[in-house]
């Protein structure tokens, strides 16, 4: 398995993608330039990485421009064809930009930007980076957003539901999604979702900031080491 | 076009910030009477904030020498201190006050800009961020306005740029209603070697701009800056530079590349006094000289005059000087990251700066006395002992009532917006991208930075407290190195080196100087004794508001970034209690000390005290202690006593996993002064049982004094018996207050 970690201008979260995939999880990563077409040497074993930043500097909505990237064209036909695409932070708001997933994600309900630990309620497992995880499973994670705040119209979101499509909740210590652990104003507490073929997801937290002891906390080890597991039991 | 430039007279000089003397100076350097341009070149270049005129003599003063450094003060845009492993450290704080007190959103915003691009133009690469942040009286509309436009300005540019912000400090004090301090620091990491210097060599290179285009904001921003700032500044809001995080972020991607090519001779950042500041610079430095078409330098509109083009603080911008012949290699780095890279002249051999445009020769200046240790002037002004200080001298002690209710004092003084967690201004900042900070999880009194790729980590802390610097100008000035020492020694690392952010009110002062005079005596004693020495920073002067009757300077404050090295990650040490049962003790004196404390503000309301107590040695023999105490790995935690005394500092190591603690106090000191008193040199270690005795034994061989406090217990803080309540309780005041000040 390889892995492909996007680079748009902007993007400031690649490096640690490349640090955690390549020398803590020590895979195979190499990185991608935006103005690339093609995704050459993938195939749908693979995992293509939209990393966090601010690609073109947001000045736009977040993940607006990014998604007219080059690139872009082939990451969707690469995820067409069931390879994995991984959306983090801007990510995940390219993600949705571009319709790979569905919804959008707006400004936080805050109006502020927002960097903190937060704790995540592992609602769904039936995803790659949740398979290993239990349902109910709280995480430690950090998140570092402006526009974080999960929004879908109510047939999407009960299409969401419907289809377990919600992989993660934002939720207290002990695991209870309640208002007041809701970080951004997300919808139903939405931190990340996946699509309903479960082969692109994308989460606001930054689980490549929680996955070493040096730092404290190695709750987001566990998503990549799930989705390592996952791959390799298929 | 025909260009039309006001008639240069003594008093065109004098709107310019230029002294009659100096402009029958620049007339003598010229042999004639400068035209409307490059008088505008003499006047930024000779701005207090380009030339340290009025500040360089006392600078030269500190230490500035050590094994470590390998590029000396003033030398390059910052500080380099190898950290081993084939590794130096990049560093430098610089403040950007009067931009943000105008336009507190663009003003700090650039000011982040700017230091990071000082980092990035020698070529290593920012890992982190810090700030050190003076508002006004935060009951005040005026000041909220600020603080919420300052710590926007800060996070949407170090967030969108991708540094964290790793660590800093707030204080509030009515000294800075009108004019806000903004210091931002940055660290960065490059190998040895590979850095790139501030030089124009080889009579033929090109010379070439890159990144944003020119245009016409900031304009005599440097001129701006050493001015006072009045009531009419906000008319000066041209200005005020306005920044771009994503072009910086391209900017930087692009020259540590563009740096990798070899094809690069010297570069400089683009900040103050802008295309005139760095082709002086440059030239100056390798005695060569350049020559320049205005008309090839990208403009954001059209007619732009040549004085305009000179002087544009736009953000964003390089100074290359490349290698002749290798001119494509830069130009395909650049088009990779989309940015504009334009030759705009070469160097050449005549040691003059040369500007054109419309084929028109400009302006004709020697680069030499233009720059700081050329030909700028040096002044020495004269300084008197500040009359307020026989206010202080006539502080008595004994005038101060000890309180009747303990908890109740407590409780008042811990919600000082000074003492209160700074949660709602550091959560707007992005702490951790980078995957490097080691604090968010487990807090310490320094921010400790993992350098990847080797076992190491980086330990940094700007500290001031500026109470004590007005206090007493010399012992502040030592306090504030020392506490930032103390902070870095209480991290588990060993300090360094400094860069120093020296704000203080108008040099022509007399009592203003001698606070800056005695301040920088101060600052030196004590780098010498701890050996961190001096690798660069800036001095901002006229930090001070000008009413009808009266002008009021801020308190001196200078403030220090210092970094130290943690040499092995098993050293680390944080701040919190870890497990009921540990041992509290204090290593260094307790003493009857009430002097310029929080306490005798918030509570007695006392605005003139001495300096708290201090002594240079024994605080050297106290973080001696808490070094050996840490490495034995006897430690479960280690905290400074600063701002808000021995119970505040008690409480914030409880906080954080919410553990109660049991202390007694000494009969033999006041008890207020005991709990509140900010007397230095004391740092507060828990020990488990276990380790106890050893760390004892050790402490008694050791000239240092110290004594045991209670032990961690239960979830309520009880001090002489007495119940303060739950710890919860206190952490949820801590917590929130400043939010609630701040959304109300």
């Amino acid at each position: 398995m390889k892995f492909g970690v996007v680079v748009f201008p902007g993007s400031n979260c690649d490096d640690d993608m490349m640090h955690v995939l390549g020398t803590v999880m020590e895979q195979e990563t190499v990185k991608l330039w935006h103005k690339d077409d093609r995704l050459a040497g993938f195939d749908t074993g693979d995992c293509i990485v939209l990393p966090g930043g601010f690609s073109y500097g947001d000045y736009l909505r977040s993940g607006a421009i990014a998604r007219f990237s080059p690139i872009m064209n082939a990451v969707v036909e690469f995820a067409g064809s069931g390879g994995m695409v991984w959306g983090i932070c801007n990510g995940f708001q390219i993600l949705c930009e571009s319709g790979l997933l569905p919804g959008v994600l707006l400004p936080n309900s805050g109006q502020k930007f927002i960097c903190k630990n937060v704790h995540l309620s592992v609602t769904s497992t039936q995803s790659p980076i949740t398979a290993e995880l239990k349902a109910g499973q709280v995480l430690k994670i950090p998140i570092a957003h402006a526009d974080g705040r999960f929004y879908a119209d109510d047939q999407t979101m009960a299409e969401l539901r419907a289809n377990d499509q919600i992989l993660f909740k934002y939720c207290d210590e002990a695991g209870a999604v309640i208002d007041s652990a809701n970080p951004n104003g997300s919808l139903d507490a939405i931190a990340g979702i996946c699509n309903r073929q479960r082969n692109v997801f994308g989460m606001m937290p930054h689980p490549e900031r929680a996955a070493e002891p040096i730092l404290g906390n190695a709750d987001g080890r566990l998503m990549f080491e799930s989705l390592l597991a996952s791959v390799s039991a298929v | 076009m025909q260009i039309v430039e006001p008639q240069v007279t003594v008093s065109t000089a004098q709107q310019l910030g230029l002294t009659p003397e100096e402009f029958e100076k620049i007339q003598e350097i010229l042999g004639r009477t400068p035209n409307f341009t490059e008088l505008s070149i003499f006047s930024v270049m000779w701005s207090e904030h380009c030339s340290y005129k009025n500040s360089i003599i006392w600078l030269k003063t500190l230490p500035r020498d050590g094994e470590r450094l390998l590029v000396g003060a003033g030398e390059e845009n910052a500080g380099l201190v190898d950290i081993g492993d084939g590794l130096a450290c990049a560093f430098k704080i610089e403040s950007h006050n009067h931009p943000s007190a105008i336009e507190p959103y663009q003003g700090a915003a650039t000011g982040v800009g700017g230091i990071h691009r000082d980092i990035f133009t020698m070529g290593a690469r920012p890992i982190a961020a810090l700030n050190s942040l003076r508002f006004g009286n935060p009951e005040l509309p005026h000041t909220r306005r600020l603080i919420r436009g300052v710590v926007k300005g800060i996070g949407n540019y170090g967030n969108s740029f991708g540094v964290p912000t790793v660590g800093g400090e707030v204080y509030f004090n009515d000294c800075y209603n009108q004019n806000i301090l903004v210091n931002a620091m940055s660290v960065g990491i490059v190998k040895v070697g590979e850095t790139v210097s501030a030089r124009a060599d080889g009579p033929g290179n090109p010379v070439f701009i890159v990144g944003s285009a020119t245009g016409k904001d900031g304009i005599h921003g440097a001129t701006f800056a050493s001015a006072d700032l009045t009531e009419d500044s906000a008319e000066d809001l041209p200005a005020v530079q306005v920044g771009d995080p994503f072009q910086e972020k391209l900017l930087l991607e692009a020259s540590l590349e563009a740096i990798k090519t070899g094809a690069i001779v010297g570069m400089q950042d683009m900040g103050a006094a802008g295309i005139t500041c760095s082709t002086s610079e440059m030239s100056a430095k390798s005695e060569t000289g350049m020559r320049i078409d205005l008309d090839k330098v990208p403009t954001r509109q059209p007619h732009m005059k040549p004085f305009e083009i000179l002087l544009s603080e736009s953000q964003e911008r390089m100074l290359i000087v490349g290698h002749k012949g290798r001119e494509q290699e830069l130009y395909d780095v650049f088009d990779k990251w989309d940015l504009v890279c334009e030759q705009i002249g070469e160097v050449t051999a005549t040691g003059r700066l040369e500007f054109y445009q419309d084929g028109q020769k400009v302006a004709d200046v020697p680069a030499e006395p233009l720059v700081l240790g050329g030909g700028a002037p040096v002044y020495k002004r004269e300084f008197k002992r500040p009359a307020y200080l026989d206010q202080i001298a006539a502080f008595n002690p004994d005038s101060v009532p000890v309180p009747e209710d303990y908890v109740a004092t407590a409780k008042k003084l811990f919600a000082s917006p000074n003492l209160v967690s700074k949660r709602w201004i550091y959560e707007q900042y992005d702490s951790m991208v980078r995957t490097n900070s080691m604090g968010t999880n487990s807090p310490s009194d320094a921010a400790l930075v993992r350098v990847k790729g080797t076992g190491k980590a980086l330990s940094v802390t700007t500290d001031c407290n500026s109470a004590y610097v007005y206090a007493d100008p010399y012992v502040g000035g030592m306090i504030a190195v020392a506490e930032a020492a103390r902070n870095i020694v209480c991290s588990g690392a060993v300090p360094v080196a400094i860069t120093n952010c020296l704000n203080f009110g108008n040099p022509y002062n007399p009592e203003v100087y001698w606070q800056f005079v005695h301040a920088l005596k101060g600052m030196g004693e004590a780098c010498r004794r701890f050996d961190t020495p001096v690798t660069g920073g800036n001095v901002s002067f006229y930090n001070q508001s000008v009413f009808k009757d009266r002008t009021e300077p801020v308190y001196p404050t200078p403030t220090i970034g210092m970094l130290g090295i943690l040499d092995n990650f098993s050293n680390a040490m944080t701040l919190d209690f870890k497990q009921a049962g540990d041992q509290i003790y204090l290593i260094g004196p307790p003493c009857t000390d009430l002097g310029s404390s929080e306490y005798l503000r918030r509570i007695h309301n006392i605005r003139f005290s001495p300096a708290p107590r201090f002594d240079l040695e024994e605080e050297w023999a106290v973080q001696e202690a808490v070094k050996a105490v840490i490495r034995q790995g006897w430690a479960a935690s280690a905290h400074d006593v600063a701002d808000g005394g021995l119970f505040t500092a008690l409480m914030e190591s409880a906080m954080v996993r919410s553990l109660g603690f049991e202390i007694e106090t000494d009969p033999v000191f006041r008890k207020d002064a005991y709990l509140f008193g900010e007397s230095q040199s004391r740092v507060i270690i828990t020990v488990s049982a276990e380790n106890e005795d050893e760390m004892v034994n050790y402490l008694n061989s050791k000239n240092v004094s110290f004594s045991k406090l209670g032990e961690v217990k239960g979830g309520s803080a009880l001090v002489d018996k007495t119940d303060f309540g739950p710890v919860a309780g206190w952490k949820e005041m801590f917590d929130q207050t400043l939010g609630n000040e701040m959304e109300r």
